[in-house]
C-alpha cells in the first residue's frame, strides 16, 4: 500500500499566525498588483474587435503594424497567438461596424506584399453594451456565488464556518486575479469560468475539512482538547485526501495549461494558481479563522463566567 | 446474492445501455459548439422603437386623409416623439368633427387638448407601443428565418433573447460577410417619385422642399472599380413597398452583359396600386429605393399592368440572388444592429477540438495511471468507474441537445478531476477504518457511509456554483456550466451506485475476504 502520509499528525493550526501573515502579504502583493498594473480586461468586457489570422509564413510585426496604419488602426495590439504564423490583432471599439472592419483590415494586409497570403481564421466583436453587461454579469456572478455558498454552509455547519469559508474564497480570488494581473494576462470569459470553478473547489476542500471536525465532535465531545487541537485534528485526518485530489485536480489543469493550446492557456492557468491557493486557504485561511473566532467567542463566555462568579 | 444487489446490477445497466444508445453513433449525437466546427454567432438589437415610430407615421397619415374626406381642414399633422401625433386644425371650430375621426383610432387617446386653439395630441397607448416593440422582435425573428432558410444553412438558430435582442448561430457557414449581409439587412423597398421640379443644385445648396429629400445612388465604374455616389431629388411620399410582393427572382440583365437584376412580382392588391401609380405618372420618374438607396429611377412610358418591376443595380450573381432572398422573406419591421458577433473559421475549429482531445485524453491518462499506481485494484474499479461517468456525461448532453463548445471540453476535463475526488474520498476512508482494525467487509460498508455525506456535501456547493455560472453567463461560460453540472450530477450516481456495486460483487460476494486492494 503506498501512504503519502501514515497518521499524520503535524501542527497545521498552531502555525496559523505565520500562515496570516503569509496569507496578507500575497493578498496585499495581489491588491497591489490589481492596483498599478491592473486588469486587461478582453474585448468580452471592454467592447472591441478581435481578428486572428494565420499568415502563410511567419509575419513581421511591423509588417501587420505598418499595413493597419493605412487604415489608421495602428495601435491595435498585435499578438502572437501559439503558432509563430498565427497572430491576434485587437482593435478598439470604433464607430465602423465589425463587418467594415474586417473586411478594411483584410484589404489593409493584402496590400503590405511581404504579409504574404493569409486567412482570417475567427472574428470576434463585441459591443460597447454588450460589453458593459458582461462585466456587470461577471460581477453578478462571484457574488451571487458566494452568497450561495454561505448560505448553504452556514444551513449545514454554522455561520462562523460559513463567513470564514467565504473570506477563504475571497482570498482565493484576489490570489488568482493578482497572479493574471501579475503575469499580464488577460481577463476574458473563460478565465471567469476558471475563477467560479475555483471557488467551487475551495470551498469543497474547506466542507471536507468541516464534514470530518463535525464528526469527530458528534461521535464523543473530546476531553482535554482544545477547539484548535480538534481542527487541528480534522485536518490531519484529511490530509491525504485533500493532497491527492489537490494533486489529480492539478495534474488535470497542467496538462490543459500545457497541451490544452492557447485558446485554453489562461483557463488553465488560473486553475492552476487555483488549485494551490484554494488548498491552502482550507486549512490557513478557513480552519484558522474559524478557530480564532471560535476562541475569542469562548474567551468572552468564560470571562463572563468568572464575573458571575465574583460577583 | 441479496436482492437489493440485483436491483442495483439492473439499475446500472439500465443506465449503460441507455447511454449507449444516446452516444450511437458518436459523431451525428453531440452537438459541436461554433468554436468547434466553424460559423457564425451573432447577436442582433432590434430598434424597435423604430417600428412604433414608423407605425405612428403611418397612423398620422391615416389620420389626415381620414379628415381630409371628412373636409375639415388641417394646419398640421405630425408625429413628434415615440407614438405621440400632434395634430393642429385650420379652424377650432372642426373641434368635434376632427375628434369623430380620431375616436376611430382606437389604440390612440386624446390629450393636450386646446379647444380654442384646435389643437390635441394623439397618444399611443402604452399597451399598444410594448404590443408593437414585441411584434417589431417577433417579426424580426421570424423574417431572418425565411431569409437564412432560403439561404441555406443547416440547422441554423434563431432564437429571441430577453427583450430586444436575437440571437443567431450559424454553423459552418463558409463566407461569414455574406451571411451577416442577407441577415442585418432591412430591406425595406420603396417606390416613391422623383421630385423634378427641384433642381439637384439647388437641393444640395440646402433648399429642399418640406415634400421631398435627397437619395444617392451608388455607381460603380466598370473598369477603375471606384465608386460614387449620384444624388436625385425624390418626394418623401411612399407609393408602393415591397410587403405587397410576391415574387423574386434573378435574371440576367440584358442592357448590361455581366450583370444581373431582379424581377420582381406584386400580389393582385399591389399590382392594382403599381397600376394606378404608372397610369396617374406616365412621363414622370419612378425612383426604386432600397433601405434608403436609390437603385434606378426609369421613365414611366405608359401604364404598367401585371404588376411586374425589375431592380437593376450592377448586381453580381451571389448580390442580385441575396436581394432576390432578402425581398421575398419580407422586409425587416425595425432596423437591427450587430451588438456581438463571433466568427470561427472551420479550420480553427478542427485545430480546437484536437487540442481539446489531447487536453481531456492527456488528464483522463494521468489520473487513470495515478489511481491504478495508488490504489490498485480498487483504482482500477475507480478507472473504470471513471469511464462510466465519462459516458453518461457525454449521453445526457446528447439527450438534453446541449452543445459542446471549447470551455465545456475543458469542463470536462475538470470533471474528471473532481470524479477522481469521489472516489479517492471513499477509499481513504476505507483505508482509516481498516487501520483501526475493521475487517475487510465493514470497513467498506464504514467507508462509504462515513464518505457519502461528505461527497453529497462537496458535489451541491459546486453544482450551486454550476448553476450560478449557467444562469449569469453567456455563450462559452454557459457551456462550461452545463458540462460541469452534468459531469457532477454523473459523478454523485457513479460514486453511489457504481463504484459501490463493484466494491460488493468483488469483496461481499465472498464468503471470507482476507484484505482489501486498496
Amino acid at each position: 500500500m503506498i501512504e503519502l502520509f501514515h497518521e499524520p499528525r503535524y501542527n497545521f493550526i498552531g502555525k496559523r499566525k505565520w500562515a496570516y501573515i503569509v496569507s496578507i502579504a500575497i493578498t496585499l502583493i495581489a491588491l497591489l498588483s490589481l492596483a498599478t498594473k491592473g486588469l486587461h480586461y478582453d474585448i468580452d468586457f471592454t467592447g472591441g474587435t478581435l481578428v486572428q489570422v494565420r499568415f502563410e509564413q511567419p509575419p513581421s510585426v511591423a509588417a501587420i503594424r505598418a499595413g493597419l496604419t493605412r487604415i489608421k488602426l495602428g495601435e491595435s495590439i498585435i499578438q502572437q497567438f501559439g503558432d509563430p504564423r498565427e497572430y491576434i490583432i485587437r482593435m478598439p471599439l470604433t464607430s465602423t461596424t465589425s463587418e467594415e472592419l474586417a473586411k478594411r483590415m483584410e484589404a489593409a494586409l493584402k496590400q503590405e506584399s511581404s504579409l504574404g497570403s493569409f486567412e482570417i481564421r475567427r472574428v470576434e466583436f463585441v459591443g460597447p453594451q454588450v460589453g458593459k453587461e458582461l462585466q456587470w454579469q461577471a460581477v453578478q456572478a462571484v457574488f451571487v456565488g458566494l452568497v450561495g455558498i454561505l448560505l448553504y454552509i452556514a444551513l449545514r455547519f454554522d455561520l462562523k464556518g460559513g463567513v470564514a469559508a467565504v473570506v477563504a474564497v475571497f482570498h482565493d480570488v484576489l490570489v488568482c486575479l493578482g497572479a493574471i494581473s501579475l503575469t499580464g494576462r488577460e481577463f476574458s470569459l473563460p478565465v471567469l469560468a476558471a475563477l467560479l470553478t475555483i471557488i467551487g473547489f475551495s470551498v469543497n476542500d474547506t466542507i471536507v475539512a468541516y464534514d470530518r471536525l463535525r464528526e469527530n465532535r458528534g461521535k464523543f465531545v473530546p476531553k482535554g482538547k482544545t477547539f484548535a487541537e480538534q481542527m487541528n485534528d480534522a485536518v490531519n485526518q484529511t490530509l491525504s485526501r485533500t493532497v491527492l485530489t489537490s494533486l489529480t485536480v492539478f495534474l488535470s489543469a497542467a496538462i490543459l495549461l500545457f497541451f490544452g493550446g492557447k485558446t485554453l492557456e489562461d483557463f488553465a492557468f488560473v486553475l492552476f494558481v487555483g488549485v494551490i491557493t484554494g488548498t491552502y486557504s482550507t486549512t490557513y485561511v478557513a480552519a484558522a479563522l474559524v478557530v480564532d473566532w471560535t476562541r475569542y467567542v469562548e474567551g468572552r463566555v468564560g470571562r463572563g463566567k468568572k464575573a458571575v462568579a465574583k460577583a | 446474492m441479496p436482492r437489493r444487489l440485483w436491483f442495483r446490477i439492473g439499475l446500472v445497466s439500465v443506465v449503460i445501455a441507455i447511454s449507449l444508445f444516446y452516444l450511437y453513433p458518436p459523431k451525428k449525437r453531440i452537438n459541436l459548439g461554433l468554436d468547434l466546427q466553424g460559423g457564425i454567432h451573432l447577436v442582433l438589437g432590434v430598434e424597435a422603437d423604430k417600428f412604433v415610430a414608423s407605425q405612428t407615421e403611418r397612423a398620422a397619415e391615416d389620420f389626415k386623409n381620414g379628415l381630409e374626406r371628412k373636409g375639415v381642414g388641417v394646419r398640421k399633422v405630425a408625429s413628434e416623439g415615440l407614438g405621440r401625433v400632434a395634430v393642429e386644425l385650420a379652424n377650432p371650430t372642426n373641434l368635434n368633427d376632427a375628434l369623430t375621426v380620431a375616436a376611430e383610432f382606437s389604440t390612440f387617446d386624446v390629450t393636450n387638448r386646446d379647444d380654442k386653439a384646435g389643437r390635441f395630441t394623439l397618444a399611443m397607448r402604452e399597451r399598444q407601443i410594448t404590443q408593437l416593440r414585441d411584434d417589431a422582435v417577433r417579426q424580426g425573428v421570424e423574417t431572418i428565418r425565411n431569409r437564412v432558410d432560403q439561404f441555406g444553412v443547416a440547422e441554423p438558430t434563431i432564437t429571441r433573447q430577453g427583450s430586444d435582442r436575437i440571437l443567431i448561430q450559424l454553423p459552418g457557414v463558409q463566407d461569414p460577410e455574406r451571411a451577416k449581409a442577407l441577415i442585418g439587412k432591412t430591406a425595406l423597398l420603396e417606390f416613391k417619385l422623383l421630385d423634378e421640379q427641384t433642381p439637384v443644385e439647388q437641393a444640395l445648396a440646402g433648399r429642399v422642399p418640406e415634400t421631398s429629400e435627397i437619395l444617392y445612388q451608388r455607381i460603380v465604374d466598370k473598369d477603375s472599380k471606384a465608386e460614387r455616389k449620384q444624388p436625385y431629388v425624390v418626394q418623401k411620399r411612399t407609393l408602393l413597398t415591397g410587403a405587397e410582393l410576391t415574387r423574386a427572382e434573378v435574371q440576367a440583365d440584358p442592357n448590361s452583359p455581366g450583370n444581373w437584376q431582379v424581377a420582381i412580382e406584386f400580389t393582385a392588391t399591389g399590382a392594382r396600386i403599381f397600376g394606378d401609380v404608372t397610369e396617374q405618372n406616365v412621363g414622370r420618374r419612378l425612383a426604386i429605393i432600397l433601405d434608403g438607396n436609390l437603385y434606378s429611377a426609369p421613365r414611366i412610358n405608359e401604364r404598367i399592368p401585371g404588376g411586374r418591376a425589375v431592380i437593376t443595380g450592377q448586381f453580381s450573381v451571389d448580390e442580385a440572388r441575396d436581394l432576390a432572398i432578402v425581398l421575398r422573406a419580407g422586409a425587416l419591421p425595425a432596423p437591427v444592429t450587430i451588438l456581438e458577433e463571433r466568427t470561427v473559421g472551420p479550420s480553427l475549429g478542427a485545430d480546437s477540438i484536437r487540442q481539446g482531445m489531447i487536453a481531456i485524453l492527456g488528464s483522463a491518462a494521468a489520473v487513470v495511471v495515478f489511481m491504478l499506481l495508488y490504489y490498485r485494484l480498487s483504482g482500477l474499479i475507480a478507472d473504470v468507474a471513471l469511464v462510466l461517468n465519462l459516458m453518461i456525461l457525454l449521453a445526457s448532453m446528447a439527450a438534453f441537445g446541449a452543445t459542446l463548445t471549447l470551455p465545456g471540453i475543458a469542463g470536462i476535463a475538470l470533471t474528471i478531476g473532481m470524479a477522481v475526488d469521489t472516489n479517492i474520498l471513499i477509499f481513504e476512508r476505507i483505508r482509516e477504518e481498516l487501520r483501526v482494525g475493521k475487517s475487510p467487509r465493514s470497513a467498506i460498508e464504514a467507508g462509504f457511509h462515513r464518505a457519502l455525506r461528505t461527497i453529497i456535501d462537496t458535489h451541491l456547493t459546486v453544482m450551486v456554483t454550476a448553476a450560478i455560472l449557467y444562469n449569469f453567463g453567456t455563450g462559452p461560460v454557459k457551456g462550461f456550466a452545463v458540462s460541469l453540472f452534468v459531469g457532477l450530477a454523473a459523478s454523485l450516481f457513479t460514486a453511489y451506485f457504481f463504484t459501490r456495486l463493484l466494491f460488493d460483487l468483488v469483496y461481499v460476494g465472498r464468503r471470507k475476504v482476507e484484505s482489501v486492494s486498496i
